[in-house]
Formats: C-alpha cells, structure tokens, sequence
C-alpha cells in the first residue's frame, strides 16, 4: 500500500474512530485529558506505522489497543497508586480487544454524548466539548468557528471538564426516568451546533459548512445509538431539510435569499428524500415532539414544486400544534406568517396585531418585518414602509438590512 | 462525595402562619428523607440577613458594615452537606428539597481532604 493511500486511511479513520476511542478512555481511565492526548497519541503513531507496516485489518481496533497501552504506560509512569491501576485494567479487559461487543463501545460513545450535554455544564462548554471529544476537532477549529480566540476557547474547554470531574458528573447514559429531559438536553447542544454553522453569515464559510456537517453526523450517530427516539428521527430529518436548502440559501453576492424566491432545482433532492422518510419512521412512533413538528413543516417547503404550490393549510394546523407542545411568541409569528399564506394577509396581520399587543417580542426585527410584508400586500403602503423602517433599526446584522433596504425601496 | 446544597429565597416573602408551618413540615420531610439514606452530612439554617455583618480587611484597615455581602433578591436561608454517589444524586436531592419550589437550591462541591 503506498504512502498516500495510508494516510488516506489514517484520515478516514480519524473521522469515524476519534470518537470511540475518547469515549472508550475516558471511561477505563476517567480522565478527559489523559483520554484525548492518548487518542491524539495513537492516530499520530498510525501516521507513522501504517505506511511503513500497512493498514491494520481493523484499524479501529488497533487505534483503540495503542491508545489504551498508550494511557495504560503513562498512568504507570505517573505512578498511580496500584488500586487504580488495577482499576484500569481491570476496566480495559472489560472489552476484549478482538471487540466483538460492538454495544459497549457504542455505549461509549452514548455515554459521552450524554456526560457533554449534561445540563449542568454551560451550554458553550457542552457544545464545544462535544466537537472536542466526540468529533476530534482541535481547540483551534473550534475556537474559529465560534470566533472567540483560541485562548478563550482553550478555557472553555478546561473549564467544562474540571467540572465534569470536580463535581463528579457521572459518565453514563441516564436512567430511564430521566432520558426524556436528558435527551431533550442533547438535541437542543445539536441542533445549536447546526444553527451555529447556518444561520450566521460571518466567518469563514467552510468552517461554518464544517460544524453543520458535525451536527448532522452527531444526530445521525444519536439515531443510530437510540433507533426509537422519535425526537432523534425528528431533529436528523430536520437538519437535513435545512441543510439542503443551503445552496439556494445566498445569492451571488451572498445576500439571503427567501424561502419564496429561492432557485429549488438548486435544493439537495435525495437529502430531501432521505428526510422525509426519517420523518415518517419518526411518525410511526406515534410520539409527537419539537424536533418531528418542525421537521414536517420543513417537509411542506421542501416537498413543494414552488412556492405557490406550498401546503400552507398544512403548514398552519403544524404551527397550532407546535404551539400547543410549547407556545412561545416566535412560533406565533411564524404561525401567523403561514396563516396569510392559507387565508390571505388580512387574517395574518390580525395575529400579528395580536402577537404585538402581547408586548414580548418588542425588540424582535421580524415582527415589524412581517406586519410590513403584510401590509404591503395588502397595499396599504404607507404604513408598510414605516413598519419597514421600524424592522431595519432591529435588524441584527448587514444582511438583513440589505434586504430590509432593497424591500423599503420597493414598497 | 460530598455536596453543599445551599437554600437560597426570597426572605421579603410574608407567609401566613399556616404556610409556614406547612413549609417547617416539608423541610422536617426533607431531613428525615436524607437522615434514612444515610446521605445526612450536616445541616443548619441561618438567621435571615438583617442579622448579618460584613468583615473586609483592605491595606491593613478593618472595614465592618451591617448587611449580607451580597445584595441579592434571594439570599442564602441555609445549607445541608450531603454525601451522594455523584452529581446526578445531588441534583436529585436537590430537586426534592422544598426550597427548590419557591427558591433556588445551588448545589456545589465539597473539595475532599
């Protein structure tokens, strides 16, 4: 086997064994640090031997056993009291290391999930210890892709896991009694990684790109792990109906282009496809959720030949019942938006009238954006470019002002 | 491991005598619940703010005031340490505690020896 082919492969297994590997150390050696440098340990002596010896039959594996005799050899050299040693070993030869129990090590990584995403931990510790130990990405990527620097993000980390281990956060998967709220708690680091990568449009594209790709791994490998957690299915399904609207999303000069008018030839129809039957299996389970509800509204845009053929009855009977599950303002608003689409803008801005008497969205940009859309349609124009106005001074960054502006100077 | 778990409440909040008795039952509840498991380090509950005074030493100089050394809507009304396997417990514990009802119940660690 050549050199590159070599590498080639180390590379590959980084991407599908990193996380198995930490996940299995940090449980035989409880220690985060050990854990991560001994992995890191092992995929650099890949580098070094599989193109000289060739690619192990089970690369995983032999990542695994050298990164474990790695933290064996350095916990020994530390002298660790002998009960801890024999703690470790006792541990490691848990899991025979032919790993024919591919459960435990899948358990590993279960239990990872759940020890990073443990609500007790800050939610920029949970998200950013989770890219660290279960995707492999280093303090500097992670740092660039939250544009704090890498210092910042070298605390964050250290902070997280102190924690984890001062205050004793178990490292398992939670009991039953607790797995609704616990894995409400996973869904919600996941589905802020992705927003992390999507919604912004500063920072470098391909590192944004990169965490979305990262969140949509982490809820498939979630699924995979927990098959019958619809809201599992649900937030996949959902991520991959964002994700495939991506390449309609920016137009040339990168300003954003709206639901209504994006080119969908440019939509990614098999990630579509895939979605919706995740979507249905999600369904069969007949446990509805956030993430399903969310998910079949995304189906109605995705699944939509244009904008005109949009199931906007549909649309609104998923917003009423999202709202029945957890009513905040904003799904209003957007519930209302989906109400004007089905009965025209009147019966729309009557919500939003409703919505903007309620007073909790004071300061929220689309609210008057929205009011000012409807008006406009209902060519009251007057009224509509000073909603116009009121929205650009709420507006949070350049991009939405450049489309504030382009639809003021239309009305 | 041990765990402090600190109640913090409101202490403007009036209670009509009856709700305070209810409260005295639920707390009484809560330490026998914690004495039966074993989990019972200590507890003791603290004389409310308006008896507490502030002692800084700066640059050689004693500074005593009156008042907590925070001013904060909740303020601290006591604390328990408890011995649990893990964090998940403490936070069960904590989540039982009436205080966690109509206050906060903050939970930290105890450094061991």
């Amino acid at each position: 086997m050549g050199r590159l082919s070599a590498e080639q492969a180390v590379g590959d297994a980084f991407r599908t064994e990193w996380g198995r590997v930490v996940a299995h150390l940090i449980r035989v050696t409880a220690n985060w640090d050990l854990a991560e440098e001994c992995a890191q340990d092992a995929f650099t002596r890949a580098l070094e031997r599989w193109p000289r010896d060739g690619v192990p039959e089970n690369p995983g594996g032999w990542l695994k056993v050298t990164a474990r005799n790695r933290a064996f050899d350095r916990l020994r050299r530390a002298r660790v009291g002998e009960d801890k040693l024999r703690e470790v070993g006792k541990a490691m030869s848990e899991h025979p290391e032919d790993e024919e129990s591919e459960v435990g090590i899948e358990d590993d990584r279960l239990r990872l999930i759940f020890t990073c995403c443990h609500p007790a931990l800050p939610i920029e510790g949970q998200v950013a210890l989770t890219l660290r130990t279960l995707c492999g990405l280093t303090t500097i990527e992670i740092a660039r892709a939250f544009m704090v620097p890498t210092e910042t993000m070298a605390k964050r980390l250290v902070r997280t896991k102190h924690k984890i281990q001062n205050a004793r956060i178990p490292y398992r998967v939670p009991p039953d009694y607790h797995l609704p709220e616990r894995l409400r708690a996973v869904l919600v680091v996941l589905y802020a990684l992705f927003n992390e990568g999507y919604s912004a449009t500063a920072g470098s594209d391909l590192i944004r790109r990169n965490l979305c790709a990262e969140a949509i791994r982490l809820a498939r490998l979630l699924v995979e792990l927990m098959p019958d957690e619809p809201e599992a299915l649900g937030l996949l399904s959902l991520l991959l109906l964002h994700d495939a609207r991506r390449p309609a999303r920016l137009d040339a000069a990168g300003d954003l282009v709206t639901l209504e008018d994006q080119d969908r030839r440019l939509w990614d129809r098999p990630a579509i496809d895939e979605a919706c039957a995740l979507l249905d299996k999600a369904m069969r389970l007949r446990r509805p959720g956030l993430y399903q509800l969310q998910a079949a509204i995304a189906a109605c845009h995705g699944t939509a030949e244009s904008a005109d053929e949009t199931d906007w009855a549909e649309i609104v009977i998923l917003y009423d019942r999202l709202n029945q599950l957890a009513a905040s303002p904003v799904v209003r608003l957007n519930g209302a938006v989906a109400v004007a689409m089905a009965f025209g803008p009147q019966a729309g801005l009557d919500l939003v009238d409703e919505i903007e008497q309620g007073g909790e969205l004071a300061d929220y940009y689309l609210l008057p954006a929205t009011r000012a859309d409807l008006l406009r349609r209902l060519g009251r124009t007057a009224e509509a470019r000073s909603a116009y106005a009121e929205a650009l001074e709420l507006a949070p960054t350049d991009a939405e002002r450049r489309y504030l502006s382009q639809r003021l100077a239309e009305a | 491991m041990r765990y402090a778990l600190f109640v913090c409440a409101d202490e403007s909040q009036e209670l009509s005598e009856e709700e305070v008795q209810e409260q005295w039952k639920a707390f009484m509840r809560f330490q026998q619940d914690m004495e039966a498991r074993g989990a019972l380090v200590t507890l003791q509950r603290l004389q409310p703010t308006s008896t507490a005074t502030k002692v800084r030493k700066r640059d050689g100089g004693l500074v005593v005031a009156d008042g907590p050394f925070a001013e904060t809507r909740e303020q601290i009304a006591g604390f328990y340490v408890l011995e649990c396997e893990d964090l998940d417990e403490a936070l069960e514990f904590a989540a039982r505690n009436p205080a966690a009802e109509f206050g906060t119940v903050e939970v930290r660690p105890v450094w061991a020896d």
